[in-house]
């Protein structure tokens, strides 16, 4: 990045850079996909208008306004809670989203850190956020809570395998676990010989993308895998003792992961920063631009399904996973496998 | 083989290693065993809309027991009327139902009427159809939508709430009132219709057919909504009637019984030509899917009075000062959540001397402690939706 911009700046500045980038990147991501979706998508599907004043053009700063509201709210523990587990769990959750943006690539040099094992780091990464969801429902000493949470758990546990297995595909076609190689080997590769929009790797791998997107979704404990957070019925289920911050901390989380998940899949499947013929400054200007455009292409689709679905039960999500996703995606890799060493 | 010597000389006592084990693997059970967790639904709860408050008793997931407790809603109905006249009584009862409140007064109007021995001009009969089938499809969309959103789509429930709107406002063009429209007198009505409502009210019920089969797209079609809702909840016709369970809940148990139609003739439902919808599986959505068809059955009916509306007066020659004689009137009725019934006892004042009213909602959470047994937490939600019940009607 820092090399982007034609000046010698030290290592100190460039992990200063780096890190306030990974700090504002989620905040205002979730920002963006929840203006975008949650409030004005979502209320047009449902022939309503959502917020229409604050901020004078559709209500654009209802949400900010709304952050600035919990930061003045009174920050309620329960009596009885586990008081250092509830109050570290937010931040876990949160966390784990923020490291998930260290490996995805904006553009040729716009990365925090390109790891040889991208993939496999990204994935672990942001299923740390479970551990962060099982201490806030224990911690909250709720039963709405704690149900919550051990459905949360059950529900991120069994998802798991599916999300990686989808993947798996990915990485053996390109032959590599770096994002960024990833990302090349989308720009460089051609379609019978057509380079003209690159190879995006959901022509091959549409399978690992469908199974990626239902995973992904349940990753992110939307409906129809919402289960453990059920408003109908647990009120919000491992959130429901918190209040204010920490609330806020939950929220930022939640669409954050929905933009890293989205961002994930961008990268993978659409071919992420990539403009076939553009490379170097060009690409690092314009790949941001390109690769939000894809992020929010999936993620309209990721919240299309929220705000359409009823939530499956416990015991029929866990069957889809286990019954249909995992053995679908274990195919999906034997037949990759096997057209890796034909072709 | 172990043998041990007891003291106290008793006889030797043999002791297989096999039950040994099996004693120490039973222990073993009864350590493992988590205890139950009682988890406390309610009153404040989104699921119970209102203040029903429902204790259940959970291993794991599980429901081993359900404990309805009702009353927090209480308001004594049936006293308070003892105090008052009639005119006044369809005030508090329009709040018992509150969703359906016009079809509320027209059970106790008619017992009045009848110990009156008054008969409503038919017009008004036609227009207290017209309104009673109004709120019964209000009531209904807003059940439509809401069970979208129990069993965790949020969209329907606006379409439920957008459409119903319109219905209100008829409702309101009419009575003055969206909620509470007080507006049945005894002998007819206090006004008759306003100008221009019988266009409107065709118009609004294209809509409602339209939102009936969007609803049919979105959430009937819908394959996770069937897996949440089939064979869940399950109420056999019998055992459903001797519950006392009624209304659209009987019906979508297979059993083909409606006081529209049964009962003794009140209101115009006789000159009307329309059907009787059961489902033969009496689960969650059988229920669900009654209740459409019902909806779309009653807009059918609207149209069908609107053509046959006849002139004439809205109201009956009533003296000022209403004196029931004495008597004793029964009169039960088909209202959206299930039979609605008023015993009216006179003494000839002004005012009743008892009114014992059976709403539907009582007798239909009655079967809960028994339909929730043995199902999953998130089936308790959907059940309790798919049930449809108002607190002012379980707890008048």
């Amino acid at each position: 990045m820092s090399a982007a911009l034609a000046v010698d700046v030290g290592w100190g500045t460039t992990t200063a850079i780096k890190t306030l980038v990974v700090l504002g990147v989620v905040p205002l991501t979730a920002l963006l996909l929840g203006y975008i979706f949650l409030l004005k998508m979502m209320s047009h599907m449902q022939s309503r208008l959502g917020p229409m004043d604050p901020g004078g053009f559709h209500g654009w700063y209802q949400l900010i306004g709304d952050g600035i509201k919990f930061l003045q709210k009174e920050d309620i523990m329960p009596a009885e809670a586990d008081r250092k587990v509830f109050a570290l769990a937010p931040a876990i959750v949160v966390m784990s989203t923020f490291l998930v943006f260290v490996v995805i690539p904006a553009g040729p040099r716009m990365v925090v850190r390109d790891l040889d094992v991208g993939v496999f780091y990204a994935l672990a990464v942001s299923s740390l956020s479970v551990i962060g969801v099982l201490m806030a429902g224990w911690a909250s000493s709720n039963k709405y809570a704690l149900i919550g949470a051990l459905r949360a758990a059950a529900q991120l546990i069994a998802y798991e395998l599916p999300l990686v297995l989808a993947v798996v595909g990915v990485v053996i076609q390109t032959g590599t676990m770096s994002l960024q190689g990833i990302v090349r080997f989308q720009q460089d590769g051609a379609i019978f010989g057509f380079s003209g929009i690159g190879l995006p790797l959901i022509l091959t791998q549409f399978v690992g993308f469908a199974i990626f997107m239902v995973a992904a979704q349940a990753e992110l404990t939307q409906p129809p895998f919402d289960m453990p957070v059920a408003e109908s019925e647990l009120v919000s289920g491992y959130m429901v003792e918190y209040t204010g911050f920490r609330f806020l901390f939950f929220f930022i989380g939640e669409f954050g992961t929905a933009f890293a998940f989205s961002a994930l899949a961008a990268t993978l499947f659409l071919g992420g920063w990539s403009i076939p013929g553009v490379d170097g400054t060009a690409a690092d200007v314009l790949g941001p631009i390109v690769l939000v455009v894809k992020v929010l292409f999936v993620a309209f689709l990721m919240f299309w399904a929220r705000f359409t679905y009823p939530r499956f039960r416990e015991d029929q999500l866990q069957a889809l996973a286990w019954k249909w996703l995992i053995p679908i995606a274990l195919a999906n890799i034997l037949v990759t496998g096997v057209l890796k060493v034909a072709f | 083989m172990t043998t041990t010597q007891p003291p106290g000389g008793l006889p030797e006592v043999e002791i297989d290693p096999a039950a040994l084990r099996q004693l120490a693997d039973a222990r073993m059970n009864i350590e493992l065993d988590t205890g139950d967790m009682i988890l406390n639904l309610g009153p404040q709860h989104p699921a119970t809309h209102g203040t029903l408050r429902l204790v259940v008793r959970l291993d794991g997931e599980r429901v081993i027991a359900a404990d309805p407790i009702i009353g927090y809603m209480h308001r004594g109905y049936e006293k308070l009327a003892e105090y008052r006249t009639y005119p006044q009584i369809t005030t508090l009862i329009n709040r018992i139902d509150w969703l359906s409140s016009f079809a509320n007064e027209v059970p106790f109007i008619h017992a009045a009427e009848r110990l009156m021995e008054i008969e409503a001009p038919p017009r008004a009969e036609y227009i207290r159809t017209i309104l009673t089938e109004l709120s019964r499809i209000a009531t209904f969309l807003l059940f439509l939508g809401e069970m979208g959103l129990q069993v965790g789509a949020i969209t329907p429930a606006f379409y439920g709430f957008r459409d119903r709107e319109y219905v209100l406002n008829l409702i309101e063009a009419v009575t003055g009132g969206r909620f509470h429209p007080n507006f049945n007198r005894i002998g007819g009505l206090k006004d008759d219709l306003p100008w221009g409502f019988i266009a409107e009210c065709r118009t609004v019920m294209a809509k409602v057919m339209e939102s009936c089969d969007e609803f049919e797209d979105l959430v009937v079609g819908n394959p996770i909504f069937q897996q949440r809702t089939r064979s869940i909840g399950i109420i056999p016709a019998a055992l459903g009637a001797s519950y006392g369970v009624s209304g659209s809940n009987l019906r979508a148990s297979g059993v083909d019984w409606d006081l529209r139609r049964d009962g003794p003739p009140y209101l115009v439902y006789g000159d009307l030509d329309w059907k009787v919808w059961t489902h033969p599986d009496g689960d969650s959505f059988s229920r669900y899917w009654v209740r459409l068809q019902e909806t779309r059955e009653s807009a059918r009916m609207i149209l069908q009075m609107l053509d046959a509306l006849p002139a004439g007066p809205v109201m009956a020659k009533v003296p000022r000062i209403i004196k029931v004689p004495e008597g004793e009137a029964f009169v039960n009725t088909e209202n959206p959540l299930g039979e609605m019934a008023y015993y009216v006892v006179s003494k000839g004042a002004t005012g009743p001397f008892r009114v014992k009213i059976r709403s539907a909602s009582f007798s239909n959470v009655s079967i809960l402690p028994w339909l929730l047994r043995g199902c999953y937490v998130p089936d308790v939600v959907t059940i309790l939706a798919s049930l449809y019940f108002i607190l002012g009607d379980i707890d008048r």
